[in-house]
């Protein structure tokens, strides 16, 4: 389902360039708005539509199997933390909005800078924990799995 | 050419791509690497790249110890029977014990988990799988490696590994060129986190034109993994265990929820069930240990994933297709309902736009299945990668070599779909991994096992020339023909990219030979993977852009040809529904119940192929 720019609404402000992963979003140099250089490698990802800030980025589905008239769009919103879509059939019978949080936290604030937080002690070095372990795996007071503690050991060949 | 050469200096660790693998190793450098001078270079943009950019419903790997789910021998146990028995078991225990305080770690960030009312655990889809709003599952994670990196150099492709001069098969940091600018990136480092992605697109896609870019693993999945890898002459293993995917038909949406959580189920053309019939003459192929449906109540093993895709391949030719997946009776449930739908909509948006476009709405009637082209990758249910190091206190001493996701080159180490023999560790082991190649990383660098590293101007230069060979080719060339895109003298990246899918389909099992392939085939695909290397030295970019793709098909060749060797040393058909070698249809575990190891000399391109022992855990 590749993506197509509507003339009228897109400024040419140049976001979906941005983010586009695939590096398919360029900016056409004569009427200076954006386009899908490459639509065969378009994964529909909807990346450059939701970072569209004027809504001028829509998706048509792929030539090769989709039969025109079919709409799925969508509004992305970090503040309230959701993303809603809208759903539309081609024989007009199904119209269906979805919306689903995307963060429960306000956005980035709770992730920490790890140059602040304490150094690893040379006994953290020396074992096989990772930041915040062991509580942060299991949150009682187990620590981190081994083959000796689980009696386990790695035995070459076929046995089972 | 009038491009710059950009030279970052004295970098600790080198995160090379940062999808779930490299956002989680940048992260967690940090911790061990106070001082540490830690830099990304991705090739796109940080917050939207990788394979999880447009978000994903579901946590594919999660113990939930803490909930007394399961313990990681129990994850160890499911991975080698679903990869009929073909796993690193150290590099997957390690990598569950650590996962869930991934998760733990991504609920606190802000990624939306549901939890079961009843009882207050997290919602599971599966036994490993839990239910998530992921739509922004990669910004999240991008969030927190942006904390943690010194700089994020976003739109570099990463072209080539650099290597120390004052010691042989020792890493010495990368090079590559800026996706906007053209500008010559060169990072210089004491260790480097390839966390580059696996390779979609070196198969013949089903899907035609425009629409090529419908393929189940992103299109952006260069193979870069393994491209960058094997360049600088690390050792790989498991090639040849491509994955093929049993999904919904031409949009590739997945099917994960739909068979754990919505409980639908699969049914041949004529509404029959079709599986079990298929067992007897598998079970002859494979034999009792990997394919035993009396004992499955007693075991509780799941049927291995290659198996259930043999079952629906043989179907389909038995000529009772299509395959259709049951949706009518749980889709009567509005809620269930809804959960199907955002469930395309939180990873695969493309499904919900064909059934929007062709009026399938499941709750009226069965959508189709089927199987995909073959993909190259070692982070979803299959293990193809480098051949790394494993941890200290589980491996033993034929996987140990000092560092934990060390490849074979000093200094490099892996993560996601760049480790091989890992597989089932979906987004949360893949970022766990990259967790675990940064602590070791600090690690090594400590230990003073980087010092004294020499790059030299000559090294560089000759890179910088190779990296902008196919603009300069171009450019020389162009203007011996009126227009268009017939050259005798070069040809263009999407022109060798077709050339590749045709001869990996046709010659190494895709989907145009039902998956089957043989020594004489393998043996001309060689020969002709040869002739497009050659070819790749004449490749045209008429721009940055086209650069880039040229660079990408690099990767593609380099991934593409380690597979065609490791298809052709393992004789025996291990996985029957990812691939069949016609010449020897069987499992032979008594010759072949190794891991396959291959190396590709840097110097003259000869690949030596080795078997490496294969250890599991006492019990089943």
């Amino acid at each position: 389902m590749p993506t197509f720019v509507y003339m009228t609404r897109c400024d040419g402000c140049g976001q979906c360039v941005d983010i586009c992963p695939s590096d398919i979003m360029h900016i056409d140099t004569t009427v200076r708005r954006a386009y899908n250089i490459e639509p065969n490698m378009c994964w529909e990802c909807y990346s450059c539509v939701k970072a569209c800030p004027h809504n001028a980025i829509d998706v048509r589905g792929y030539a090769d199997f989709a039969p025109l008239g079919h709409s799925v769009r969508v509004r992305r919103d970090e503040e309230k933390g959701i993303v809603a879509w809208r759903i539309m059939f081609r024989n007009g019978k199904k119209d269906m909005t979805l919306i689903a949080p995307i963060t429960t936290k306000p956005w980035g604030q709770h992730i920490p800078k790890l140059k602040e937080v304490d150094a690893p002690s040379k006994e953290m070095r020396d074992s096989q924990l990772l930041y915040n372990e062991p509580k942060y795996l299991r949150f009682d007071e187990g620590g981190l799995h081994t083959l000796e503690a689980a009696g386990l050991k790695m035995k070459q060949g076929v046995f089972y | 050419m009038a491009y710059q050469t950009i030279i970052e200096d004295d970098i600790d660790i080198l995160v090379v791509g940062a999808g779930l693998g490299g956002t989680g190793a940048a992260f967690e450098a940090r911790y061990w690497g106070k001082d540490k001078k830690i830099v990304i270079a991705e090739k796109a943009n940080i917050h939207r790249s990788g394979a999880v950019a447009q978000g994903l419903y579901a946590i594919n790997c999660y113990m939930g110890t803490r909930f007394g789910e399961n313990k990681p021998e129990d994850h160890v146990r499911y991975a080698r029977i679903d990869l009929m028995g073909m796993v690193r078991e150290d590099l997957l225990f390690d990598m569950a014990r650590h996962v869930d305080s991934t998760v733990h770690q991504f609920e606190e960030w802000g990624l939306p988990i549901m939890r079961n009312p009843k009882t207050g655990a997290y919602q599971r889809e599966g036994r490993w799988q839990i239910m998530i709003h992921g739509e922004s599952y990669k910004p999240i994670v991008a969030e927190a490696a942006k904390k943690s990196a010194d700089k994020v150099y976003n739109r570099i492709c990463v072209t080539h590994l650099l290597m120390d001069e004052s010691r042989p098969n020792r890493v010495a940091g990368a090079i590559g060129f800026n996706v906007r600018t053209g500008n010559c990136h060169v990072f210089k480092a004491k260790a480097v986190i390839v966390a580059a992605g696996g390779a979609s697109n070196i198969f013949k896609p089903r899907s035609v034109g425009e629409g090529a870019g419908r393929v189940w693993y992103a299109p952006w999945s260069s193979g870069s993994a393994y491209g960058l890898l094997i360049g600088a002459g690390a050792k790989m293993t498991q090639m040849e265990n491509r994955i093929v995917l049993a999904r919904f038909k031409d949009g590739y949406g997945p099917v994960g929820a739909y068979f754990l959580h919505l409980k639908t189920y699969t049914q041949n053309g004529y509404g029959e069930e079709y599986e079990s019939k298929w067992w007897p003459q598998l079970q002859q192929m494979v034999g009792k240990e990997y394919l035993d449906p009396d004992s499955w109540h007693l075991t509780h093993r799941p049927i291995p994933t290659c198996l259930r895709n043999h079952a629906l391949i043989s179907e389909v030719n038995a000529g009772r297709g299509p395959i259709h997946m049951v949706t009518m009776e749980a889709f009567q449930d509005p809620h269930l309902e809804e959960i199907g739908w955002h469930n395309f909509l939180g990873m695969t948006v493309g499904q919900a736009v064909l059934w929007a476009a062709t009026d399938v709405d499941p709750k009226n009637e069965n959508p189709e299945l089927t199987t995909s082209e073959p993909y190259v990758m070692g982070s979803h249910a299959t293990g193809c990668g480098a051949w790394c190091s494993g941890p200290e206190d589980v491996s033993p001493p034929e996987y140990f070599w000092g560092y934990n996701r060390m490849t074979t080159v000093e200094g490099l180490f892996g993560a996601g779909d760049a480790v091989g023999g890992t597989p089932h560790a979906f987004s949360s082991g893949s970022f766990t991994e990259g967790r675990l190649a940064a602590k070791a990383a600090c690690k090594y660098i400590d230990d003073g096992k980087a010092e004294g590293i020499r790059v030299s101007d000559e090294q560089i230069n000759r890179r910088r020339a190779e990296i902008y060979k196919p603009l300069e080719h171009y450019r020389i060339y162009r203007n011996e023909i009126t227009a268009g895109t017939v050259n005798p003298n070069y040809i263009t990246p999407r022109q060798g990219l077709d050339r590749l899918q045709k001869l990996m389909d046709e010659y190494c099992g895709g989907v145009s030979t039902n998956y089957m392939t043989n020594e004489k085939l393998l043996n001309i695909g060689l020969k002709k993977l040869k002739y497009l290397e050659e070819d790749l030295e004449k490749l045209g970019a008429e721009n940055i852009h086209e650069l880039l793709r040229a660079w990408e098909l690099k990767h593609r060749h380099l991934t593409s040809e380690a597979v065609m060797h490791h298809t052709l040393f393992r004789k025996e058909t291990r996985w029957p529904g990812y691939y069949y070698r016609g010449d020897y249809l069987k499992l032979d575990d008594e010759n072949w119940h190794v891991l396959t190891v291959s190396r590709r000399d840097p110097e003259t391109g000869e690949y030596t192929m080795e078997k490496a022992p294969c250890y599991h855990l006492v019990e089943d």
